[in-house]
């Protein structure tokens, strides 16, 4: 057996997981302003029920996650998204 | 000295066209009459709610831009809360971002009815 050791073979190859960079969207696509009249965009930062989901899953930069947390609450108040709800995708 | 406000209010759903119509009229009044300047209106119509407010689940939703000064927007809101006809209402103060965007969105929105129209 003179094989060469520094040859690993495996049965499967090992899933080496590529992550995928998060990024701002805002920065990335030029926003300035984060529009709370248009519900559909803000629904992208919600859970299902409604929550304004983390920064460390979006990957929206700080400066932006604050404009994005205050428009998400004007548009809770003028009934543009629910302030709790279940199934809101 | 002015600044740029925009309010979103919602009327109630028991009102018919013309009386949606009247109120609007009425707030527009109430602005231009206190050396205000209207940039922009705009109708969305009657819209579903998010959640029930006052036990109605729809209203009509009106949205007003317009350039006044700032010692009378507290007037402006003790005139919606008086009124019976709004369920709700917010004034927002527009920085140069927000002017800046509502600026394109009303050049979108202009575009898209002429190629309609």
């Amino acid at each position: 057996m003179a094989q060469n050791s520094s040859e690993i073979r495996y049965l499967t190859p090992p899933s080496v997981e590529i992550k995928k960079k998060k990024y701002c969207r805002f920065k990335k696509n030029g926003i300035k302003y984060v529009d709370y009249k248009d519900p559909e965009f803000l629904k992208k930062f919600l859970n299902e029920q409604g929550k304004i989901l983390p920064r460390r899953i979006t990957g929206t930069s700080l400066k932006y996650q604050r404009k994005v947390g205050q428009a998400v609450k004007r548009a809770r108040q003028i009934a543009l998204l629910p302030f709790v709800t279940d199934m809101l995708k | 000295m002015l600044n740029q406000y925009e309010t979103v209010f919602i009327c109630t759903p028991v009102l018919s066209e013309p009386q949606v119509k009247e109120t609007v009229k009425k707030f527009k009044e109430i602005i231009t009459e206190n050396g205000g300047e209207m940039l922009h209106e705009e109708n969305w119509g009657m819209k579903k709610l998010a959640y029930p407010i006052q036990k109605k689940s729809t209203g009509f939703y009106n949205l007003f831009e317009f350039k006044v000064d700032p010692s009378f927007i507290g007037k402006l809101e003790i005139e919606f809360r008086r009124d019976e006809r709004i369920i709700r209402f917010m004034t927002v103060k527009l920085d140069n971002y927000a002017i800046e965007y509502s600026n394109k969105r009303k050049k979108l929105q202009k575009e898209k009815t002429e190629k309609e129209g």
